[in-house]
């Protein structure tokens, strides 16, 4: 097939000429060649890497990293807020330790999470519809699809990016903490195994957090709808869920039916899925009460995350372009 | 070869019949889709991308099924939408390099080519600034750049003039021309304007409320004969009466002598009458009669019958 075989007058000449004939021109400084157009003959990648590139561009937005300055504001912020903590700990575990005071970290590397949720709730409610709402308010949409990816691909990219992006958010405080652990000489096995289990925990955040903030974030294009959405489900079904917890378990002394509570807010219900699965203590007023309902909290918290996933699918499928 | 075709494409949506039974073949070179506003030919383009489903019917791009290739052949053509597809907060040169990757560029081409095709759509110191602060025209080439970027063998350029003011139209007009010319990229583009597609485009398909009115090569549209339009300091009337005295075929738009072109020798005429009269040429310029003028016509011929 040659579609292209009436092509104007090849431009090759032209380039050839102004390389290889650097001319009088040249010497006397200031002169623009027009080297005409040239044609592109090199690698075209395929929709694979079209999708891992759009991850990247992505998870870069994420940290506003290739956005304006303003855009920068927020995400960097919260990121120094998320570790400062973990910094203070460290510390605080190096010093005490040598001191004599604490022999374990002061924290456990499994709450750090929920103990500052209202800082991931803000970075998930500016960032989320940063990655999706964009995308939809500026009408860009159409050029993504009427390039090589298919609709899927944007998903999974977008809900990648997201979720890598909070991952690392989490991930690098606790390791911070771990590592402030590993210089106060803390027993290295046990803090090891600690870590790994609470950013198993933070995978898990990730996703879940993730998936809810986009679905939310991929039905508006107005990002401030997609801000006050995201924080309303979030940190609202946290507050109520801990309030219903603290009535049910602790005044009226009914830690399972608390426990079961746990369900129906994301922070508790993956913070359920630590403390069963992962061994961690709850940071919620009562874990899952026995091994079913373990398995429960582990089931909804995968259906959740592939629910989440099919949402968007189905979303983008039907989306007007 | 043909670039396009359709046959009994069909679009139906609950209310309205976007297409209906659209067959068209469309060749290599610069074809215009003209229809008024919702005659469906952003259904069209939307088909042929993939963006939409058609409701039954086959069309091809490039020789290839459109419903069986869309990954491999959106990755060959280039599409500019009509409406506002740019983020405000990216300058044009990271939205361009970012759309190059997406069409399948790796990294450094797809710098190099954004590099090329600002410079090719006129997009200079400007490319580095927020393309929330760009005019209206400045827009319209970065949304050209990043459907060029990839050098596609076809693009399909959705109302590329809209918006524009005059001056802008012409310069847009005068890069489509050169995206055939010069770069070798076979162009359909749509407009609701007959008279600015028919000075660039090499074909003309014609479309009215998703039904093919015409489709012909634009020289078939516009007769052989070409005029003249003269226009003059003053006395204008003494001047059209010099003009028939002197042989010339004249008519009269307005202030404007259109005179019918026989020859190189019709330019010393008009020049010398003009001259003897004591009078100032304000333009001269060779004009083609119009698509539109075929159609009025044509319209005027059916009123009669």
């Amino acid at each position: 097939m040659q579609p292209r075989s009436d092509q104007a007058p090849s431009p090759t000449a032209d380039t050839a000429g102004a390389a290889t004939d650097p001319g009088p021109e040249q010497a006397s400084g200031g002169v623009i060649h027009d080297i005409g157009y040239r044609g592109y003959d090199g690698d075209r990648l395929g929709r694979r890497a079209v999708a891992r590139a759009l991850f990247v561009h992505s998870l870069r937005g994420v940290y506003g990293v290739g956005r304006s300055p303003k855009s920068k504001v927020l995400p960097v912020g919260l990121s120094v807020i998320m570790c400062l903590p973990a910094l203070v700990l460290a510390v605080v575990t190096v010093v005490g330790v040598g001191q004599g005071i604490v022999d374990d970290v002061p924290l456990d590397y499994s709450r750090y999470a929920i103990v500052l949720q209202a800082a991931l709730a803000i970075f998930l409610a500016t960032q989320a519809p940063q990655t999706v709402s964009l995308d939809l308010r500026f009408n860009t949409l159409p050029l993504y699809l009427s390039r090589p990816l298919e609709r899927v691909d944007y998903v999974v990219a977008k809900y990648a990016s997201l979720s890598i992006g909070i991952f690392i958010l989490l991930a690098v405080p606790l390791l911070i903490m771990y590592v402030g652990a590993l210089l106060a000489e803390l027993p290295i096995g046990s803090e090891t195994a600690d870590v790994m289990s609470a950013l198993v925990g933070a995978a898990l955040y990730a996703l879940v957090l993730s998936g809810i903030a986009l679905v939310i974030a991929s039905v508006t294009s107005r990002r401030g709808l997609g801000v006050a959405g995201i924080i309303t489900v979030l940190m609202m079904s946290y507050v109520v869920v801990t309030a219903l917890q603290g009535v049910v378990g602790i005044d009226n002394d009914d830690k399972s039916t608390a426990g079961w509570f746990g369900l129906l807010s994301p922070m508790t219900l993956v913070d359920g899925v630590q403390v069963w699965a992962l061994g961690a203590d709850p940071s919620t007023p009562a874990g899952p009460p026995n091994n079913a309902a373990g398995v429960v909290f582990v089931l909804v918290t995968l259906a959740l995350i592939a629910g989440c996933l099919g949402l968007l699918v189905s979303r983008y499928r039907r989306v007007r372009l | 070869m043909s670039v396009i075709t359709t046959e009994g494409l069909t679009k139906r949506y609950p209310s309205v019949t976007a297409l209906d039974q659209l067959t068209v073949q469309i060749e290599p070179g610069i074809v215009g889709l003209v229809g008024a506003n919702g005659a469906g030919k952003s259904t069209l383009i939307k088909i042929l991308l993939g963006l939409n489903d058609a409701t039954s019917g086959r069309s091809t791009m490039l020789g290839l099924d459109v419903a069986d290739n869309g990954g491999e052949l959106r990755g060959r053509v280039g599409y500019m939408p009509e409406h506002d597809c740019l983020p405000a907060d990216v300058s044009a040169t990271e939205f361009v390099v970012h759309m190059a990757r997406m069409s399948g560029l790796p990294a450094d081409a797809a710098r190099e080519r954004t590099a090329d095709t600002l410079r090719h759509v006129g997009l200079y110191e400007e490319r580095y600034r927020g393309i929330g602060g760009y005019s209206t025209g400045m827009k319209q080439r970065v949304k050209l750049a990043q459907a060029l970027v990839h050098d596609p063998e076809l693009v399909l350029l959705d109302e590329p003039t809209n918006g524009l003011d005059p001056v802008g139209r012409d310069e847009m007009l005068a890069l489509i021309r050169r995206i055939r010319t010069d770069f070798g990229i076979s162009v359909l583009v749509t407009s609701h304007m007959l008279g600015e597609l028919e000075r660039i485009c090499d074909h003309v398909v014609i479309i009215d409320a998703g039904v093919l009115l015409r489709s012909s090569s634009t020289a078939e549209f516009t007769r052989a004969s070409e005029q003249l339009a003269v226009e003059v300091t003053a006395d204008t009337e003494a001047v059209a009466d010099a003009f028939a005295e002197a042989g010339l075929q004249v008519g009269r738009a307005g202030n404007v002598l259109l005179v019918e072109l026989a020859g190189e020798a019709t330019y010393d005429v008009v020049r010398d009458t003009v001259a003897q009269l004591g009078q100032g040429l304000v333009r001269l310029e060779p004009r083609r009669h119009r698509i539109a003028e075929v159609f009025e016509e044509g319209a005027h011929d059916a009123a009669t019958v």
